[in-house]
């Protein structure tokens, strides 16, 4: 709304409003005043189409020789105004949204959004168990599945595509899992306000105790290629030192936090979904550096494989969805041979049966269900760390307003203390320690 | 319950909310009761007019988990009052809803009251997650929210502090002095919202292109979108489809 305009950025009134050119003089300029100075000193932009850089970030370094003296991170090129899209849609179809935020991590993304609005509904305790035990499941699978992406991204920028390739390979097992559950590779939608889309399918839980004796047998060959690897010591060691002083201040948090001997983990701190009964460790490293985190992510992926196998254990039939059918929507969907769709028994009921269930039905799609005004924050612990969501109702059916606080938005502010000082080579080392998903940081 | 909205009544259960006082922030003005407002009144409810209230100011005592929002209430008010300051001036008022605390802030107060917050050995919120804003057209005066929730690691407590500017003074001192994270944070919800975050030290653009002009994420700007065609129907953009709120 500002009338002024920066001084590169020269308006032009055209018939679809002013347009701004941004290009010109400006570049110029820092490239001539840096060829005036007499030393070494050259920015780089790298990015945002730089393989390395996990998707459209830009990094801006500014390098004397071989060290950064300055890096700075430009974002936004991915920003697609999700969180404003969901103040035109219903509660329910959040989900679909949100899941595409940071699309590594979509069922942390649908968990906390649902248990956000689970809050403000009032209705956490009425969620069914085994819907709260498919969502850890879920969760504890995708934690794997995004370190695993993690590893192998970040195997591959040191040039160990061995490591990319076992990553990958592993990943699509788990892929398969989700696909066997939900449908969907990815962006999956599954878990709603209220439960889930539907129940594990029959064989699932056999499924699911193979995938993790595969994983069991596969997770050990990280260790062998890379834990000891003189060279990925060498250049894992040491490169994107952050202490705890650091991580505390720029709000850093997940393995960044813990490689600094923070055993702070919100399933342990701030139990969500039941995590308090479940057995596991929350692994520490005290390096500070991207080694330390290379070993948590490969611990947290053991330990998420044992939180997995006492969700199976664990699960007893039952209902997946609240009782409550004014939430439930649309919970009536069954795996058809073509794929996820509605369920005929539910389809026969509303058009044959039944006017009332046809009206609920209607209503429920059409207008979805209110919620009472209010403003609520959950947080779950993502792969990245804390995964916060800040949902605000005005008691109608779509979101007032729905914000997410990403882990990779606010542990990539990071990068600049990582990077400062260090080698224009472990800039990408320290950028992937961090593990940004832009689809997160952008929104 | 779904249906229950206004007074902000909640649904029992172990969670009860606080009694009241009557200083709820309107939000908005609902008319008829389907929420449907293009058409004629066939419900017969249309002339139904509403005032929607978000959850007001709670009394004593707060509650919470082994009665820890007294605990924090009462802590940040004496330390308030030690550094020489009314605590009624600087806390407008304290709600508890969902379980949550929220302590509303005056703007001028907020840095004080965040340095209280993070220093003080019985609060000690260290971690901040960041500010949310949000955006009430409806709520006169106080247009512009900014919502910070601060988590305590060494309490295990997690609270939420909220300033209002007006949309004709946008303004709210930057918290980035006392917590570096805030930095991107702000810049976001600048971009978004427009609050100026004053002290900030470089608030520019930080999604939107830097040449962007207006604030997406207000209330007053338009989602956009284009009609569609899906069989033979024309599908208007989400934000002209109807709503019901």
């Amino acid at each position: 709304m500002s009338a002024s305009h920066a001084p590169h950025a020269t308006p032009r009134a055209t018939t679809e409003g002013t347009v701004y050119t941004v290009t010109g003089g400006d570049w110029d300029e820092v490239v001539q005043t840096a060829a005036k100075a007499d030393d070494e000193r050259i920015v780089v932009n790298m990015g945002p189409q730089h393989p390395s850089t996990h998707g459209v970030l830009r990094l801006i370094l500014e390098i004397e020789g071989e060290t950064v003296t300055e890096a700075r991170c430009g974002i936004g090129y991915l920003h697609t105004g999700i969180e404003k899209n969901l103040e035109f849609r219903n509660w329910t179809q959040g989900t679909t949204f949100v899941t595409r935020m940071d699309y590594l991590t979509s069922f942390f993304n649908e968990t906390a959004y649902c248990l956000g609005v689970e809050k403000l509904l009032g209705i956490e305790d009425a969620v069914p168990d085994r819907a709260t035990l498919i969502r850890v499941l879920l969760m504890e699978l995708n934690r794997l599945s995004s370190h695993l992406v993690c590893i192998a991204t970040g195997g591959m920028e040191l040039g160990a595509t061995t490591i990319m390739i076992y990553g990958f390979r592993d990943r699509e097992l788990i892929l398969d899992a989700y696909e066997l559950i939900t449908g969907l590779r990815m962006n999956h939608a599954f878990i709603r306000p209220g439960g889930l889309a539907q129940d594990l399918p029959p064989g699932a839980v056999d499924y699911l105790r193979e995938l993790l004796k595969k994983l069991r047998k596969n997770l050990p060959e990280y260790d062998k290629l890379a834990t000891g690897n003189p060279i990925f010591k060498a250049r894992m060691q040491d490169v994107g030192y952050l202490d705890l002083t650091g991580s505390m201040a720029l709000g850093a948090t997940g393995p960044i936090l813990r490689s600094a001997g923070l055993p702070h983990d919100l399933r342990r701190s701030d139990p969500y979904c039941g995590y308090e009964t479940f057995d596991f460790e929350v692994p520490t490293a005290d390096t500070c550096d991207a080694y330390g985190r290379f070993l948590i992510r490969l611990e947290e992926m053991r330990q998420s494989l044992r939180i997995v196998e006492q969700c199976l254990d664990r699960l007893e039939p039952g209902p997946v969805m609240v009782a409550d059918k004014k939430i439930a929507w649309p919970a009536q969907l069954a795996l058809g041979p073509d794929g996820l769709g509605n369920s005929l028994d539910h389809i026969k009921n509303i058009m044959g049966t039944s006017m009332e269930a046809l009206i609920h039905h209607f209503k429920l799609v059409t207008e979805g269900f209110r919620v009472p005004p209010g403003q609520a924050y959950a947080a779950v612990e993502s792969p990245k760390g804390e995964l916060g969501v800040h949902v605000v109702s005005d008691g109608g059916t779509r979101p007032y307003r729905v914000h997410f606080r990403d882990p990779s938005f606010t542990n990539l502010q990071a990068m600049a203390a990582m990077c400062e000082g260090g080698q224009v080579a472990d800039v990408i080392v320290a950028v992937a320690s961090i593990d940004p998903v832009m689809g997160g940081v952008d929104r | 319950m779904t249906g229950d909205q206004g007074s902000g009544g909640r649904p029992s259960g172990n969670n009860v909310p606080s009694a009241r006082e009557d200083t709820a922030e309107p939000i908005r003005v609902q008319k008829g009761m389907f929420g449907a407002n293009n058409g004629g009144d066939t419900s017969g409810y249309g002339g139904l007019v509403r005032t929607v209230m978000l959850p007001g100011a709670s009394a004593r005592p707060y509650g919470g988990p082994g009665g820890s929002f007294d605990e924090i209430a009462d802590e940040l008010e004496g330390a308030l009052e030690e550094q020489g300051l009314v605590p009624e001036n600087a806390i407008e008022k304290t709600v508890v809803d969902r379980d949550e605390l929220t302590f509303h802030i005056a703007r001028e107060h907020l840095v004080q009251v965040a340095r209280t917050l993070r220093d003080d050995p019985a609060l000690r919120f260290e971690l901040c997650t960041g500010v949310s804003g949000v955006h009430y057209p409806g709520d006169k005066g106080r247009e512009l929210h900014a919502v910070y929730h601060l988590r305590s690691l060494t309490h295990s407590r997690l609270i939420r502090v909220e300033v209002s500017a007006p949309d004709a003074d946008p303004h709210v001192p930057s918290l980035v002095e006392l917590y570096p994270t805030n930095d991107w944070h702000e810049r976001e919800t600048y971009d978004f919202f427009g609050l100026i975050f004053d002290g900030h030290p470089a608030l520019t653009r930080i999604m939107m292109p830097d040449d962007w002009q207006g604030f997406p994420q207000r209330k007053d700007y338009p989602l956009g979108g284009i009609a569609i065609e899906y069989k033979g129907a024309q599908i208007p953009a989400p934000d002209q489809r109807r709503s019901y709120s």
